[in-house]
């Protein structure tokens, strides 16, 4: 079975960046796959650490998680793409290993 | 040459919409905006009018029909009144941000309860903010003209809003005026055909009315809003063109004996008409007044609505609803905040009449007027009067 990299992942452009002077006629979507471009990290208020040393790549938190934003790394650990985990805490529930806590997102 | 001739106001109206190529109309009658889509119906059903006619179960479903048709870059038009209009309106706000350049006759008409069918303007100014441009007529002329006005202004590339335009309930749509109908290799001239820039296509897909998070739904807000204020140029130049196509030039205010007047009233729609004739019969008696008629509801008009009063003590709006328990009526009230910040500015006097049809005679408007200068000098008791109610 073939894994997402999380290090091959190129940054997106974010679309809510977007001043309002460039935003497309009618608020429209032209390109397909637009939500790429979506920072729907911005909408938690806790985010996952993850412990290496308790984590098994067990891969249960990427099959979990519902927004799909976990990825493998070059070490073979399996870690969130911040810019779009909602923060829902669904990987640090399912974690066998109490490898994830979840931590207020301080800003 | 076009031949001027009587025809019923709401007839004039669905020829306009013929002459203007309309593709697709959908529309639920309601009085008095009815024989204005029957006359429609009957066009495309007799074959001269190649259009596609949707006959829906609701006015919601009319709105929702003529989006759908805007999408796809279908030339479209409707028409309702009253509680139609309220029935539409969360398709209103989707028509104008989804920037649809439909064309919608509102024949203006009360709210209930209780039902009146007759005239005032208590539905258009509960869609005030709908984000749609707005124009009110005085007579069928004008009617005709701002229906093929409508779809020019409306899909003009700087601007892509859906158009309304308000001719009142009866005292337009049912009565029967000399109208020019245009020839049709004119308005062919004046009104190109329509290509939406972005519409509905397989082979070139979008995405219309997806989600707006909160970090896009301000921008795209401000933006809208923008488009509609830079849209009275628009509009302005495009009254212009058509003057010179058609010989007949409107203006977002219309002023009306106004020359060295120190009061002045403030019309809407038809009603202007026997306010003219109450002008008239004052400036004959030696009176300076004089009368501005309000065609530009939206966007609206702030410059010419300041440059019009700059020089005069009394200005008297006359309002055809309430807004109940606010500050009288709307429109007063908006020329109230146009002037707020204004060094030198006149007294600004609230009536609210008209409604459901309640008829405003000529002498009747020499009478709010005279009423209107009295409470400038004295004062009233209250933000806004009511004209001829009984005790």
């Amino acid at each position: 079975m073939k894994m997402a990299k999380a290090e091959t992942k190129k940054k997106p452009r974010a679309k809510g960046e977007l001043g309002w002077k460039e935003i497309e006629l009618g608020c429209f979507i032209t390109e397909p796959g637009n939500s790429d471009e979506v920072r729907t990290g911005d909408w938690k208020s806790r985010r996952p650490e993850l412990d290496f040393n308790k984590c098994t790549k067990c891969t249960l938190c990427y099959f979990f998680c519902p927004e799909g934003c976990i990825a493998k790394n070059k070490d073979g650990y399996f870690e969130p793409d911040l810019f779009y985990c909602k923060g829902c805490g669904i990987c640090a529930t399912e974690c066998p290993k109490d490898a994830i806590t979840m931590v207020e997102e301080a800003k | 040459m076009a031949k001027r001739e009587g025809l019923e106001v709401s007839v004039a109206v669905g020829d306009a919409a013929m002459l203007s190529d309309v593709d697709v109309v959908s529309a639920y009658p309601i009085t008095p905006q009815t024989h204005i889509v029957e006359h429609l119906a009957e066009l495309v059903a007799n074959g001269e009018l190649n259009a596609a006619y949707i006959p829906v179960e609701s006015e919601h479903s009319a709105m929702s029909a003529c989006v759908g048709a805007s999408a796809v870059g279908a030339r479209t038009f409707t028409a309702t009144a009253a509680q139609g209009l309220e029935l539409m309106h969360e398709v209103l706000y989707v028509a104008s941000a989804m920037r649809y350049p439909m064309v919608m006759t509102v024949a203006n008409r009360a709210l209930s309860a209780p039902i009146s069918i007759w005239g005032d303007h208590s539905d258009v100014m509960a869609v005030r903010d709908t984000g749609w441009i707005q124009i009110f007529v005085e007579n069928g002329q004008e009617a005709v003209d701002n229906v093929i006005c409508g779809f020019r202004i409306g899909e003009d590339k700087r601007v892509l809003l859906p158009v309304m335009v308000h001719l009142d309930g009866f005292a337009l749509t049912h009565v029967i005026e000399p109208i020019e109908l245009p020839e049709k290799k004119d308005v062919d001239r004046f009104l190109p055909p329509f290509k939406y820039p972005l519409p509905l296509d397989p082979e070139k897909p979008v995405t219309m009315g997806s989600l707006g998070s909160p970090f896009i739904y301000t921008e795209v807000k401000w933006a809208q809003e923008i488009n509609l204020e830079k849209a009275k140029d628009v509009v302005l130049e495009i009254w212009q063109e058509f003057g010179k196509a058609f010989g007949r030039t409107y203006s977002p205010i219309e002023q009306y004996q106004t020359d060295g007047a120190k009061v002045l009233l403030l019309t809407m729609g038809s009603y202007s008409e026997t306010a003219m004739v109450a002008i008239d019969k004052m400036r004959g008696d030696g009176k300076e007044v004089g009368l501005l008629k309000l065609r530009l509801w939206r966007p609206f008009p702030y410059e010419e609505l300041r440059e019009a009063v700059k020089d005069i003590d009394v200005l008297i709006v006359l309002d055809r609803a309430v807004s109940f328990g606010g500050p009288g009526g709307p429109v007063c009230s908006e020329i109230k905040s146009a002037l707020y910040a204004e060094k030198k500015r006149p007294q600004v006097i609230g009536f609210v009449g008209g409604l459901g049809g309640r008829d405003i005679s000529m002498a009747g408007f020499e009478e709010m007027i005279e009423r209107g200068i009295e409470i400038a000098r004295t004062g009233s008791e209250r933000e806004f009067e009511i004209y001829g109610v009984r005790e």
